[in-house]
Protein backbone atom coordinates (compact mmCIF):
# COMPACT_ATOMS: atom_id res chain seq x y z
CA UNK A 1 0.00 0.00 0.00
CA UNK A 2 1.36 3.41 -0.86
CA UNK A 3 0.83 6.37 1.45
CA UNK A 4 -2.31 6.60 3.49
CA UNK A 5 -4.92 9.21 2.97
CA UNK A 6 -5.62 10.70 6.36
CA UNK A 7 -8.69 12.67 7.33
CA UNK A 8 -8.43 14.81 10.44
CA UNK A 9 -11.31 16.47 12.19
CA UNK A 10 -10.69 19.84 13.78
CA UNK A 11 -13.31 21.57 15.81
CA UNK A 12 -13.31 25.25 16.57
CA UNK A 13 -13.90 25.70 20.28
CA UNK A 14 -13.69 28.47 22.84
CA UNK A 15 -10.02 28.87 23.72
CA UNK A 16 -8.84 26.74 26.62
CA UNK A 17 -7.63 29.80 28.54
CA UNK A 18 -10.97 31.64 28.42
CA UNK A 19 -13.32 31.64 31.38
CA UNK A 20 -16.64 30.21 30.18
CA UNK A 21 -19.74 32.22 30.97
CA UNK A 22 -23.32 30.97 30.73
CA UNK A 23 -25.67 33.02 28.58
CA UNK A 24 -28.39 34.90 30.50
CA UNK A 25 -31.13 32.86 28.77
CA UNK A 26 -29.47 29.66 30.08
CA UNK A 27 -29.61 28.02 26.67
CA UNK A 28 -25.90 28.03 26.00
CA UNK A 29 -22.63 29.78 26.72
CA UNK A 30 -21.42 33.21 25.62
CA UNK A 31 -19.49 32.89 22.35
CA UNK A 32 -19.71 36.44 20.97
CA UNK A 33 -16.39 38.26 21.10
CA UNK A 34 -14.76 35.33 22.86
CA UNK A 35 -11.42 33.99 21.67
CA UNK A 36 -11.72 30.69 19.84
CA UNK A 37 -9.06 28.25 18.77
CA UNK A 38 -8.65 24.70 17.57
CA UNK A 39 -9.65 21.99 20.01
CA UNK A 40 -6.32 20.93 21.63
CA UNK A 41 -7.03 17.23 21.12
CA UNK A 42 -7.61 17.89 17.41
CA UNK A 43 -4.30 19.74 17.28
CA UNK A 44 -2.71 16.54 18.50
CA UNK A 45 -4.54 14.64 15.75
CA UNK A 46 -3.28 17.06 13.07
CA UNK A 47 0.25 16.81 14.43
CA UNK A 48 0.12 13.02 14.31
CA UNK A 49 -1.16 13.07 10.73
CA UNK A 50 1.56 15.49 9.68
CA UNK A 51 4.20 13.31 11.36
CA UNK A 52 2.87 10.30 9.45
CA UNK A 53 3.28 12.33 6.31
CA UNK A 54 6.79 13.38 7.21
CA UNK A 55 7.67 9.73 7.73
CA UNK A 56 6.29 9.13 4.21
CA UNK A 57 3.60 6.85 5.62
CA UNK A 58 0.79 9.19 4.66
CA UNK A 59 0.36 10.69 1.22
CA UNK A 60 -2.26 13.29 1.94
CA UNK A 61 -3.64 14.95 5.05
CA UNK A 62 -7.11 16.43 4.76
CA UNK A 63 -8.46 18.62 7.55
CA UNK A 64 -12.19 18.96 7.97
CA UNK A 65 -14.30 21.22 10.14
CA UNK A 66 -18.06 21.62 10.45
CA UNK A 67 -19.54 24.88 11.59
CA UNK A 68 -19.91 28.61 10.98
CA UNK A 69 -17.62 30.49 8.54
CA UNK A 70 -15.10 31.28 11.31
CA UNK A 71 -14.12 27.60 11.21
CA UNK A 72 -12.05 28.50 8.17
CA UNK A 73 -9.51 30.11 10.50
CA UNK A 74 -9.23 26.84 12.36
CA UNK A 75 -8.69 25.04 9.07
CA UNK A 76 -5.99 27.57 8.09
CA UNK A 77 -4.22 26.76 11.32
CA UNK A 78 -4.49 23.06 10.49
CA UNK A 79 -3.01 23.69 7.05
CA UNK A 80 -0.30 25.88 8.55
CA UNK A 81 0.64 22.93 10.74
CA UNK A 82 0.99 20.80 7.62
CA UNK A 83 -2.37 19.54 6.34
CA UNK A 84 -2.49 19.53 2.52
CA UNK A 85 -6.04 20.62 2.00
CA UNK A 86 -9.20 21.17 3.92
CA UNK A 87 -12.95 20.80 3.69
CA UNK A 88 -15.25 23.23 5.40
CA UNK A 89 -18.80 22.04 5.91
CA UNK A 90 -20.63 25.27 6.39
CA UNK A 91 -23.42 25.29 8.94
CA UNK A 92 -24.99 28.48 10.21
CA UNK A 93 -24.53 29.36 13.83
CA UNK A 94 -28.11 28.72 14.95
CA UNK A 95 -28.13 25.19 13.50
CA UNK A 96 -24.58 24.53 14.64
CA UNK A 97 -25.45 25.22 18.26
CA UNK A 98 -28.02 22.43 18.17
CA UNK A 99 -25.77 19.90 16.44
CA UNK A 100 -24.77 16.75 18.23
CA UNK A 101 -21.84 14.33 17.75
CA UNK A 102 -24.03 12.04 15.66
CA UNK A 103 -24.49 14.69 12.98
CA UNK A 104 -20.78 15.35 12.82
CA UNK A 105 -20.10 11.60 12.70
CA UNK A 106 -22.51 11.23 9.77
CA UNK A 107 -20.80 14.07 7.91
CA UNK A 108 -17.34 12.70 8.65
CA UNK A 109 -18.24 9.21 7.47
CA UNK A 110 -19.61 10.56 4.18
CA UNK A 111 -16.53 12.75 3.68
CA UNK A 112 -14.29 9.76 4.40
CA UNK A 113 -16.06 7.68 1.77
CA UNK A 114 -16.05 10.50 -0.79
CA UNK A 115 -12.33 11.08 -0.38
CA UNK A 116 -11.33 7.41 -0.18
CA UNK A 117 -9.69 7.91 3.17
CA UNK A 118 -7.66 5.15 4.87
CA UNK A 119 -7.40 6.63 8.31
CA UNK A 120 -9.52 9.07 10.28
CA UNK A 121 -7.74 10.85 13.11
CA UNK A 122 -9.88 12.74 15.58
CA UNK A 123 -9.38 14.29 18.97
CA UNK A 124 -10.84 12.01 21.61
CA UNK A 125 -13.15 14.78 22.70
CA UNK A 126 -13.63 18.51 22.30
CA UNK A 127 -13.00 20.74 25.27
CA UNK A 128 -16.38 22.44 24.87
CA UNK A 129 -18.91 19.59 24.72
CA UNK A 130 -16.65 16.95 26.29
CA UNK A 131 -18.78 14.35 24.55
CA UNK A 132 -16.11 11.81 23.56
CA UNK A 133 -18.52 10.27 21.03
CA UNK A 134 -17.74 11.50 17.54
CA UNK A 135 -14.89 9.09 16.83
CA UNK A 136 -16.77 6.08 18.11
CA UNK A 137 -19.92 6.98 16.17
CA UNK A 138 -17.98 7.59 12.97
CA UNK A 139 -16.36 4.17 13.24
CA UNK A 140 -19.74 2.57 13.85
CA UNK A 141 -21.36 4.30 10.88
CA UNK A 142 -18.55 3.26 8.55
CA UNK A 143 -18.27 -0.18 10.14
CA UNK A 144 -14.52 0.43 10.55
CA UNK A 145 -12.42 -0.65 13.50
CA UNK A 146 -11.69 2.00 16.09
CA UNK A 147 -8.90 2.73 18.53
CA UNK A 148 -9.74 5.45 21.01
CA UNK A 149 -7.56 7.57 23.30
CA UNK A 150 -4.32 6.73 21.50
CA UNK A 151 -1.02 7.50 23.17
CA UNK A 152 1.06 6.01 20.39
CA UNK A 153 0.38 5.05 16.79
CA UNK A 154 2.63 2.80 14.76
CA UNK A 155 2.05 1.61 11.23
CA UNK A 156 2.83 -1.96 10.37
CA UNK A 157 1.96 -3.79 7.19
CA UNK A 158 -1.65 -3.09 6.28
CA UNK A 159 -2.67 -2.33 9.83
CA UNK A 160 -1.72 -0.05 12.67
CA UNK A 161 -0.69 -0.72 16.22
CA UNK A 162 -2.21 1.68 18.68
CA UNK A 163 -1.44 2.02 22.36
CA UNK A 164 -4.58 3.21 24.10
CA UNK A 165 -4.95 4.91 27.44
CA UNK A 166 -7.48 3.01 29.50
CA UNK A 167 -8.42 3.19 33.15
CA UNK A 168 -5.44 2.17 35.19
CA UNK A 169 -3.03 1.49 32.36
CA UNK A 170 -2.32 1.03 28.70
CA UNK A 171 -3.86 -1.30 26.16
CA UNK A 172 -2.24 -2.19 22.86
CA UNK A 173 -4.51 -2.98 19.96
CA UNK A 174 -3.89 -3.80 16.33
CA UNK A 175 -6.48 -2.49 13.92
CA UNK A 176 -6.90 -3.13 10.22
CA UNK A 177 -7.11 -0.16 7.92
CA UNK A 178 -9.27 1.71 7.17
CA UNK A 179 -9.79 2.71 10.77
CA UNK A 180 -10.76 5.51 13.10
CA UNK A 181 -8.26 6.59 15.76
CA UNK A 182 -8.90 9.18 18.42
CA UNK A 183 -6.01 10.93 20.13
CA UNK A 184 -5.19 11.41 23.77
CA UNK A 185 -3.12 14.15 25.37
CA UNK A 186 0.16 12.26 25.54
CA UNK A 187 0.34 11.18 21.90
CA UNK A 188 2.58 14.05 20.81
CA UNK A 189 3.41 17.71 21.26
CA UNK A 190 1.73 19.76 18.56
CA UNK A 191 3.92 22.23 16.70
CA UNK A 192 3.15 25.90 16.68
CA UNK A 193 1.47 27.32 13.58
CA UNK A 194 3.97 30.05 12.70
CA UNK A 195 3.06 33.27 10.99
CA UNK A 196 4.81 32.49 7.66
CA UNK A 197 3.11 29.09 7.58
CA UNK A 198 -0.29 30.66 8.20
CA UNK A 199 0.40 32.94 5.24
CA UNK A 200 1.40 30.00 3.07
CA UNK A 201 -1.69 28.09 4.19
CA UNK A 202 -3.85 30.73 2.53
CA UNK A 203 -2.73 29.30 -0.80
CA UNK A 204 -3.72 25.75 0.07
CA UNK A 205 -7.06 24.51 -1.30
CA UNK A 206 -10.17 24.68 0.86
CA UNK A 207 -13.39 23.07 -0.32
CA UNK A 208 -16.63 24.59 0.85
CA UNK A 209 -19.50 22.18 1.30
CA UNK A 210 -22.97 22.10 2.81
CA UNK A 211 -24.51 19.25 4.78
CA UNK A 212 -26.97 18.68 1.90
CA UNK A 213 -24.03 17.96 -0.42
CA UNK A 214 -23.46 14.85 1.66
CA UNK A 215 -27.16 14.10 2.04
CA UNK A 216 -26.97 14.45 5.78
CA UNK A 217 -29.95 15.72 7.69
CA UNK A 218 -28.80 17.85 10.59
CA UNK A 219 -32.12 18.51 12.25
CA UNK A 220 -31.65 18.42 16.00
CA UNK A 221 -32.79 15.25 17.76
CA UNK A 222 -32.08 16.64 21.18
CA UNK A 223 -33.31 19.70 23.01
CA UNK A 224 -31.24 21.75 25.40
CA UNK A 225 -33.32 22.21 28.52
CA UNK A 226 -30.97 24.40 30.49
CA UNK A 227 -27.30 25.26 30.75
CA UNK A 228 -26.03 26.15 34.17
CA UNK A 229 -22.81 27.00 35.97
CA UNK A 230 -21.35 24.30 38.16
CA UNK A 231 -22.22 24.90 41.81
CA UNK A 232 -19.76 27.26 43.47
CA UNK A 233 -17.86 25.99 46.43
CA UNK A 234 -19.02 27.51 49.69
CA UNK A 235 -16.50 29.70 51.44
CA UNK A 236 -14.70 28.17 54.38
CA UNK A 237 -14.33 29.58 57.85
CA UNK A 238 -11.23 30.52 59.77
CA UNK A 239 -11.21 29.61 63.45
CA UNK A 240 -8.94 30.98 66.14
CA UNK A 241 -8.20 27.88 68.14
CA UNK A 242 -8.67 24.14 68.43
CA UNK A 243 -11.48 24.52 70.97
CA UNK A 244 -13.62 26.37 68.42
CA UNK A 245 -12.83 23.76 65.82
CA UNK A 246 -13.95 20.93 68.04
CA UNK A 247 -17.16 22.78 68.95
CA UNK A 248 -17.91 23.43 65.27
CA UNK A 249 -17.25 19.87 64.26
CA UNK A 250 -19.54 18.63 67.04
CA UNK A 251 -22.26 21.02 65.91
CA UNK A 252 -22.04 19.55 62.44
CA UNK A 253 -22.15 16.06 63.87
CA UNK A 254 -18.75 15.27 62.39
CA UNK A 255 -17.26 14.39 65.76
CA UNK A 256 -18.77 12.13 68.31
CA UNK A 257 -18.64 13.68 71.75
CA UNK B 1 25.49 39.61 5.20
CA UNK B 2 24.33 42.82 3.61
CA UNK B 3 22.69 45.52 5.66
CA UNK B 4 19.49 45.17 3.62
CA UNK B 5 19.27 41.49 4.41
CA UNK B 6 19.81 42.09 8.12
CA UNK B 7 17.19 44.78 8.12
CA UNK B 8 14.54 42.43 6.72
CA UNK B 9 15.55 39.77 9.20
CA UNK B 10 14.99 42.16 12.06
CA UNK B 11 11.59 43.17 10.70
CA UNK B 12 10.66 39.52 10.28
CA UNK B 13 11.70 38.75 13.84
CA UNK B 14 9.66 41.66 15.13
CA UNK B 15 6.59 40.51 13.24
CA UNK B 16 6.96 36.96 14.47
CA UNK B 17 7.25 38.12 18.05
CA UNK B 18 4.25 40.44 17.68
CA UNK B 19 2.23 37.52 16.36
CA UNK B 20 3.27 35.34 19.27
CA UNK B 21 2.45 38.15 21.68
CA UNK B 22 -1.24 37.83 20.90
CA UNK B 23 -1.37 34.78 23.12
CA UNK B 24 0.82 36.14 25.90
CA UNK B 25 -0.71 35.40 29.33
CA UNK B 26 -0.29 38.98 30.54
CA UNK B 27 -1.99 40.36 27.45
CA UNK B 28 -1.02 41.68 24.05
CA UNK B 29 -0.60 45.29 25.13
CA UNK B 30 1.85 44.39 27.85
CA UNK B 31 3.83 42.25 25.45
CA UNK B 32 3.88 44.79 22.64
CA UNK B 33 5.16 47.58 24.89
CA UNK B 34 7.91 45.35 26.24
CA UNK B 35 8.79 44.16 22.76
CA UNK B 36 8.98 47.63 21.32
CA UNK B 37 11.17 48.82 24.19
CA UNK B 38 13.49 45.87 23.72
CA UNK B 39 13.93 46.63 20.03
CA UNK B 40 14.25 50.37 20.55
CA UNK B 41 16.94 49.84 23.16
CA UNK B 42 19.18 48.40 20.46
CA UNK B 43 18.32 50.84 17.69
CA UNK B 44 21.80 52.40 17.74
CA UNK B 45 23.54 49.09 17.09
CA UNK B 46 25.30 49.15 13.71
CA UNK B 47 27.88 46.39 13.92
CA UNK B 48 26.59 43.51 11.71
CA UNK B 49 28.05 40.89 14.06
CA UNK B 50 26.26 42.35 17.03
CA UNK B 51 23.00 42.60 15.08
CA UNK B 52 23.33 38.92 14.17
CA UNK B 53 23.81 38.11 17.82
CA UNK B 54 20.75 40.11 18.83
CA UNK B 55 18.68 38.39 16.13
CA UNK B 56 19.68 34.96 17.37
CA UNK B 57 18.74 36.02 20.88
CA UNK B 58 15.33 37.06 19.53
CA UNK B 59 14.94 33.72 17.77
CA UNK B 60 15.72 32.00 21.03
CA UNK B 61 12.89 33.94 22.66
CA UNK B 62 10.56 32.85 19.86
CA UNK B 63 11.35 29.23 20.65
CA UNK B 64 10.91 29.80 24.37
CA UNK B 65 7.51 31.42 23.85
CA UNK B 66 6.30 28.56 21.66
CA UNK B 67 7.42 26.11 24.33
CA UNK B 68 5.76 28.20 27.03
CA UNK B 69 2.42 28.20 25.23
CA UNK B 70 2.57 24.50 24.55
CA UNK B 71 3.38 23.69 28.15
CA UNK B 72 0.68 26.02 29.42
CA UNK B 73 -1.92 24.35 27.26
CA UNK B 74 -0.71 20.88 28.19
CA UNK B 75 -0.79 21.67 31.89
CA UNK B 76 -4.25 23.21 31.75
CA UNK B 77 -5.63 20.16 29.97
CA UNK B 78 -3.87 17.76 32.27
CA UNK B 79 -5.27 19.56 35.28
CA UNK B 80 -8.74 19.62 33.79
CA UNK B 81 -9.01 16.05 32.56
CA UNK B 82 -6.49 13.99 34.44
CA UNK B 83 -6.86 15.37 37.93
CA UNK B 84 -6.73 12.03 39.74
CA UNK B 85 -3.31 11.11 38.40
CA UNK B 86 0.02 11.96 39.91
Amino acid sequence: MSGLRVLVGCKRVIDYAVKIRVRPDKMGVVTDGVKHSMNPFDEIAIEEAVRLKEKKLASEVIAVSCGPPQCQETLRTAMAMGADKSIHVEIDLATYEKMSPLHVAKLLSKIAQDNKVDLILLGKQAIDGDCNQTGQMTAALLDWPQATCASSIEKTNGDIKVVKEVDGGLETVKVKLPAVVTTDLRLNEPRYATLPNIMKAKKKPMEKKKPVDYGVDIDPRQKVVSVEDPPTREAGQKLDNVQDLVTKLKEQGLLTS
Amino acid sequence: MSAQNLHSKVIHLYKTLLYLGREYPKGYDYFRTKLKNAFMKNREVTDPKEIEMLISRGEYIVKELEALYMLRKYRTLKKRYYSDET
